[in-house]
């Protein structure tokens, strides 16, 4: 049993080998090639126009608002997500586990929709419009934090509940106050956690297209919607490179600092030690479930505008919304009802259909990544190795969709990779958009099995598949069931790549909505709402099927 | 013992798991096209188009029946968005022939060679549609349509207010706070709209935005936006009479039971687009392309084109739908421009115009 340094190395390559592999052709291979025709516009290298375009003063305005709206929505999504952290948590109470799942659901509702909704409340005249929201950043930043205060909840909110409690128990015996336990002990060990949540916020916040193409209208423009802008209207990809460059470069960077916040002892890995005492609620959670009424609220009021909207039209309440679902509009005399390639109940099929080929691709990736980023390494350089193959499966994360969907048009058309017409692509794009996700669930857990219990497998005789079925698959399942539930919900919200890549009769439910609500007439407009609500549905129902398993889902980042 | 029980009845709930998600799969099911024929011909041909595009099942298969071509349909983005992909893809087209480049792209689609020369019959009533300055017809028109200033005329009966007819009204006192229009910088009728008034004013025509937004005007990022939200007739419980959008959207705010509309299109106020099919250069299979060309010009398709897209057929004589017919009214002579200066100027105009509405 004498292995060499470069013996582990070759292996840990084989096992990084499909996902690299899979990486490199579908993420690395289109971007680069965007890149190119950026900076070789005409076959020469021109660097000059790339630095022309970083001096304009648009640019610079629009890297700044992304970086300050991205900002504010991150730290107020963290302020926001941690009293709910606690709460959905800590105490145990009936319904805790619906609330969790409900907070969950506008992570997913198409951007499109949530665009609307938001627009229906904050303008003048909505019932929101008394805040004087609308048309400003205000107005964005708040979409934002509505998108993704559930990604901090259940980061945070699933170390909080495998924390350790005798340290801060320990300390109000000692006679600190509530304030002092949580500033002094809870939230240094919650630091990973918060550290981790918020980064992957700001990635999908300085991301984040629809919300800021639908609220920010003219005024506003982020990196994202730029290079939207840049690349399908006015053809600069000289422009539309140094902006994507410009991206990559503040992902790298973003996940080198985190990746270093991060590197404390991970209090999820010790929770296997202690188990957590499931308690009910005391006088001190009051405040933090308070808060969590509060947000409920603010995230259940666009949900709400949208189903009374599905339910409602000039003559008062009606299910006429729902019932036109079923039909493609070729029969239908009813004041122009919308005659679509597929019936939308089709169209939910499908992108249940592309969800399952998304999801078992996203688990083979992430479970192949996962093991390798978590075997311990021998040697400094293999550690980098691992530390770097990690941070490269965050990149898809944040880099423009419209780059990566040009990017396959361009790069992916030639043999032995001529997979611009593969049914394939949606799901495998899909996969990709869900893998961190997947990745992030699964790591915390397979990095808090003690290496000591394989060894033991190993000398008793297992053979490595053995070990991994003795050892690891028993406690790594059920993380594998709640992120499949992930990777599922992600692939049936999904609208960015899809929209590049479906095909004309297999369109997906999000793609479906974003035609039906460009329509005119009263029965499209109340159709794309009714589809939306579905789709929310639908989703909160394989979250809740997620809760149901009790598993921490998304761990640390 | 209970252990083992359930973790048997485990094994079997994920067995039945995947064994009925395996059946959803796509990967299964996948068809490969680009076949051949007796005679070594492509009997596949792909259409490139916009997310827009829509036609009926029996419409497309009984082209296939007729002309024994699997048609291939790849849709997505805009016009703009199509018209890119093409010249970005220019050396190795991902399709045989292309719907949906309109007139305020047709000459970059012309200027960087995407298409090939095709002999499509025109049907009457198509010429006066041809892209000005398109000598070789490269690009047939296939449909037409107008982005129109559209009001709700219930309100403004209700408020005993005359309804404006021109884009000068807009900017008087009386329509104050009352108008939306998408962006021009992020949506094709907004841009529209945009050339409306550069064809109007000519080189006035910042002088004339600036009247507007003086006017209270409301910009909305897109089309759905000012229509569905902010209008008064749109889907939701919007409060601006006066909106930008098509001279068809007429026919779709007709209340159910109803037979008159509660909108009207300001006719003086039009902006005409135009949508054209092109053979591909490079194309894999250009006689099926042209094919494909001669069928979006047919009769089938072109009394198709209104109730699937929202748009009006360019041949002459083809029967209208009923709403359309008599709820849809057509301007007489919509503003054009030249779509040569379009290209040439159009980045700077929408640089102004911005610095104009977000001033």
């Amino acid at each position: 049993m004498t292995r060499t340094s470069t013996g582990r190395t070759a292996a840990l390559l084989g096992l990084a080998a499909l996902p690299v592999g899979v990486l490199a052709v579908f993420f690395v291979l289109p971007v680069a090639g965007m890149l190119e025709r950026g900076l070789w516009p005409e076959g020469g290298f021109d660097p000059g126009a790339v630095l022309d375009v970083l001096a304009r003063p648009r640019v610079h305005r629009v890297l700044w608002f992304t970086l300050w709206s991205s900002t504010t929505a991150t730290a107020l999504a963290v302020v926001l997500g941690l009293p709910a952290a606690y709460a959905l948590y800590r105490p145990t109470y009936p319904l805790r586990g619906l609330v969790r799942g409900l907070l969950l659901v506008p992570f997913v509702l198409p951007t499109v929709v949530v665009g609307v909704a938001f627009r229906q409340l904050l303008r003048d005249g909505g019932p929101l419009g008394f805040l004087g929201l609308d048309g400003t950043p205000a107005g964005i930043v708040t979409a934002l934090v509505f998108f993704n205060v559930a990604v901090v909840i259940r980061t945070v909110g699933s170390a909080w509940e495998g924390l350790d409690r005798r340290p801060a128990e320990a300390a109000a015996a000692l006679g600190a106050s509530p304030v002092t336990v949580f500033r002094t002990v809870t939230l240094p060990a919650l630091r990973p956690a918060v550290v981790s949540a918020a980064s992957v916020v700001f990635l999908f916040c300085a991301t984040a297209f629809g919300v800021v193409l639908t609220l920010g209208g003219t005024r506003y423009a982020s990196v994202e919607t730029e290079i939207y802008l840049l690349t399908t209207d006015l053809l600069d990809l000289p422009a539309a490179a140094a902006l994507s460059i410009v991206q990559l470069v503040v992902v790298v960077g973003l996940l080198l600092v985190a990746g270093r916040a991060r590197r404390v002892p991970d209090p999820t890995v010790a929770r296997h030690a202690t188990t957590a005492r499931p308690r009910g609620v005391r006088r001190g959670d009051v405040p933090a479930l308070a808060a969590t009424v509060l947000l409920l609220v603010a995230v259940a009021t666009p949900i709400l505008t949208l189903v009374l909207g599905s339910l409602r039209d000039d003559r008062g309440w009606t299910l006429r919304f729902y019932r036109a679902l079923a039909g493609d509009g070729a029969t239908g005399t009813d004041g122009g009802a919308p005659r679509l390639v597929v019936p939308v109940t089709e169209a939910l099929v499908n992108s249940l259909r592309v969800a399952v080929d998304a999801t078992w691709m996203s688990l083979l990736l992430g479970m192949l990544v996962a093991v390798v980023v978590t075997r311990r390494s021998r040697s400094r350089a293999e550690r980098r190795l691992r530390g770097v193959l990690d941070g490269f499966f965050m990149l898809p994360l944040g880099v423009s969709a419209v780059t990566l969907g040009f990017g396959f048009l361009i790069t992916l058309d030639e043999p032995p990779l001529d997979l611009r017409d593969s049914a394939l692509l949606v799901p495998i794009a899909q996969a990709l958009v869900a893998l961190p996700l997947v990745v992030r669930t699964l790591v915390p857990v397979l990095a808090g099995i003690d290496d000591r219990q394989r060894q033991a497998a190993a000398s008793l005789g297992a053979g490595a598949l053995r070990t991994l079925a003795t050892v690891d698959l028993p406690v790594v399942w059920k993380p594998l069931l709640a992120a499949a539930g992930f990777a599922f919900a992600v692939s049936l919200g999904e609208f960015g790549a899809t929209s590049f890549l479906a095909r004309e009769d297999h369109p997906t439910l999000p793609i479906v909505i974003f035609r039906l609500i460009g329509r005119p007439g009263e029965l499209s407009y109340g159709m794309a709402l009714a589809a939306s609500v579905v789709l929310a549905a639908t989703t909160a129902l394989v979250l809740l099927a997620v809760e149901r398993l009790r598993v921490p889902a998304l761990g640390a980042w | 013992m209970r252990c083992a029980i359930k973790r048997v009845r485990t094994t079997a709930v994920l067995a039945a798991a995947v064994l009925a998600t395996a059946s959803c799969s796509l990967v299964g099911g996948e068809d490969d096209g680009g076949g051949t024929d007796a005679d070594g011909n492509p009997t596949t041909v792909v259409l490139l188009t916009h997310g827009s595009f829509s036609l009926p099942d029996e419409v497309v298969a009984a082209f296939e029946e007729e002309s024994g071509l699997d048609l291939d349909i790849r849709s997505g983005g805009d016009a703009g968005e199509v018209t890119n992909r093409l010249v970005l893809t220019k050396d190795d087209p991902a399709g045989d022939v292309v719907f949906g480049i309109d007139n305020a792209f047709g000459s970059r689609a012309l200027d960087e060679g995407v298409l090939a020369r095709a002999d499509v019959a025109w049907p009457d009533g198509a010429e006066q549609f041809a892209l000005p300055g398109d000598d070789d017809r490269l690009l047939t028109p296939v449909d037409n349509g107008n982005v129109c200033v559209n009001i709700d005329t219930a309100y403004f009966a209700e408020k005993g207010l005359a309804e404006p007819e021109t884009l000068e009204d807009l900017t008087e006192p009386a329509y104050r706070d009352l108008f939306v229009t998408p962006s021009a910088a992020t949506s094709s009728p907004g841009l529209a709209f945009l050339l409306a008034t550069v064809a109007e004013y000519g080189d006035e025509w910042p002088a004339y935005w600036e009247r507007l937004m003086a006017n209270g005007t409301e910009i909305a990022s897109g089309w759905t936006d000012a229509y569905q939200v902010a209008f008064t007739q749109g889907g939701g419980d919007g409060d601006r009479p006066i909106v930008t959008s098509y001279d068809s959207s007429p026919a779709f705010t007709v209340p159910e039971g109803g037979t008159a509309s509660t909108t009207r299109a300001l006719l003086d106020t039009c902006f005409l687009q135009v949508e054209y099919a092109g053979v591909l250069a490079g194309a894999a299979n250009p006689d099926g392309a042209a094919q494909v060309v001669e069928w979006l010009v047919s009769p089938e398709v072109q009394a198709a084109l209104p109730d699937n897209m929202y748009v009006f057929p360019v041949a002459d004589g083809v029967a209208l739908p009923e709403a359309w017919a008599t709820l849809a009214e057509r301007p007489a002579d919509p503003a054009e421009v030249d779509p040569a200066e379009v290209a040439a100027e159009r980045d700077a105009w929408l640089e102004e115009w911005t610095e104009i509405t977000t001033r």
